[in-house]
């Protein structure tokens, strides 16, 4: 049954292998001059003042395609929610402090703050300079959990209100769909970015509603991971099975 | 020269990613696949696309490999305190 | 050099992609096939970011080179790829959450422990 198994693999990857390379071979050579799709982005992202083409792209020109980007995510995130939550045969038990070198300590709680800011700093300067919503949320949200490290699990959780942040993943997407509504209401189509004035190019205010949106992806995304990452931790050192169950 | 040091990142991110399959071990896989989502965000940068660098940095070397160990860890200690309660 | 090279991003892709897969259908522990997982969904990123780069050409950020002056990689590819990394974090967190039940509810994470037990 096992070499059965290892060999349909072996045919089965080989057959994908040689289909693979014959289509690598006929592909456009790497680092080529032609970009018909990229050369018409960077046209549109420029003629509605978005110094960043790549937030332009997300936001504005495929900002639909984001908008099933944001339902995956808030979809994955609420299954997370269901999956890890606290069965009838489990309790909490308050978890032993572990020991953190002291140095270890002090570094977490001073690289915290620098984080934290680093991470609103990039959501905030998506329409500009590289970064945006998707990276500067994980940033944000990750480095809220150097807390854990720093102090201890009680204070974690004290500075994370679960309910918040699951109310405000809500929120932020709800966000986003008043955003493209407000376009159709408008009279233009949905999440067009047509509605608010471009303003001056390189500027915080640049782009239409791109930083608005890009503002309420940042915040469906932290509050998504720090969601996740409280389920996983939670599963991890607080919650445990009664015994001879 | 920007190539030559492109085919280098490629070689080391082929390399990487046959490490962290051959690694069977899932808490030490963790480990393998930070150092792997750390050359890929190398790769991306490289490659011009600081956007995608940065987002593979925070996701690749930092989030996935943690949700991995805890879920080790949970895994482990539920082993453990089965055993205990036998 | 140069025609290997025109190929050569393709070919690392393909064979992380297919290193991936081999991981997925013989690993014992399902925590290791996700982390395969995660291996796979790397391979399209990188064939992605290979498929719009441009010779001497920089990123696609104008905040501080003029317009027209340079040569720009595509941003098309890079904003499917960015989305999908953040994305595919959370499914892998889904998947391990699944695992996570499995292993409360069948006490093994070997998928043919898990075969023999199904019956």
């Amino acid at each position: 049954m096992n070499r059965l198994r290892l060999w349909l693999l072996a045919v089965g990857g080989a057959g994908l292998a040689a289909l693979l390379v014959a289509a690598c071979l006929d592909l456009p050579g790497f680092g080529g001059r032609h970009h018909p799709y990229g050369d018409r982005a960077v046209q549109a992202s420029l003629a509605r003042h978005t110094a960043n083409t790549i937030s332009s792209v997300n936001f504005d020109q495929r900002a639909y395609d984001t908008l099933g980007e944001m339902s995956i995510l808030f979809a994955a995130v609420l299954g997370c929610v269901v999956l890890l939550r606290q069965a009838r045969d489990e309790h909490r038990a308050p978890p032993e402090p572990a020991e953190v070198a002291r140095p270890v300590r002090r570094y977490a709680l001073l690289v915290l703050p620098v984080a934290l800011v680093t991470g609103l700093y990039v959501v905030a300067h998506g329409q500009l300079s590289p970064g945006g919503g998707f990276q500067g949320g994980v940033v944000a949200a990750t480095a809220l959990h150097l807390l854990y490290l720093g102090a201890d699990y009680g204070a974690l959780e004290r500075v994370r209100p679960l309910g918040v942040y699951e109310t405000s993943d809500a929120v932020a997407v709800c966000a986003y769909l008043v955003l493209g509504l407000a376009s159709v209401l408008a009279g233009t189509a949905f999440l067009a970015n047509t509605l608010l004035p471009y303003g001056t190019f390189n500027t915080l205010s640049s782009g239409g509603a791109v930083p608005l949106l890009n503002a309420a992806v940042g915040m469906e995304v932290a509050s998504a991971v720090v969601v996740l990452l409280a389920h996983f931790l939670d599963q991890a050192v607080e919650i445990e099975e009664e015994h001879g169950s | 020269m920007a190539d030559a040091l492109i085919v280098v990142v490629l070689l080391l991110v082929a390399a990487s990613a046959t490490a962290a399959v051959a690694q069977r071990d899932p808490a030490r896989q963790a480990l393998v696949l930070s150092f792997l989502g750390t050359l890929l965000a190398a790769l991306f940068t490289v490659l011009q696309a600081p956007d995608v660098g940065l987002s593979q940095l925070a996701v690749g070397s930092a989030l996935t490999p943690l949700l991995i160990m805890l879920c080790v860890r949970k895994i482990r200690r539920r082993g453990r305190s089965k055993e205990d309660a036998r | 050099m140069s025609t290997v090279m025109h190929v050569l991003p393709y070919l690392v892709a393909a064979y992380v992609f297919l290193t991936g897969c081999y991981g997925l259908a013989t690993s014992r522990n399902l925590v290791h096939a996700v982390g395969c997982l995660a291996v796979c969904q790397c391979a399209t990123y990188v064939l992605l970011l290979a498929v719009g780069y441009r010779d001497g050409a920089t990123a696609p950020v104008f905040s501080d080179i003029a317009p027209g002056s340079r040569p720009v990689v595509d941003p098309v590819v890079q904003a499917l790829t960015l989305t999908d990394i953040v994305v595919g974090a959370t499914v892998t967190a889904l998947l391990l959450a699944l695992v996570l039940q499995i292993a409360k509810r069948h006490g093994t994470v070997d998928p043919d422990e898990l075969r023999e037990l199904r019956g």
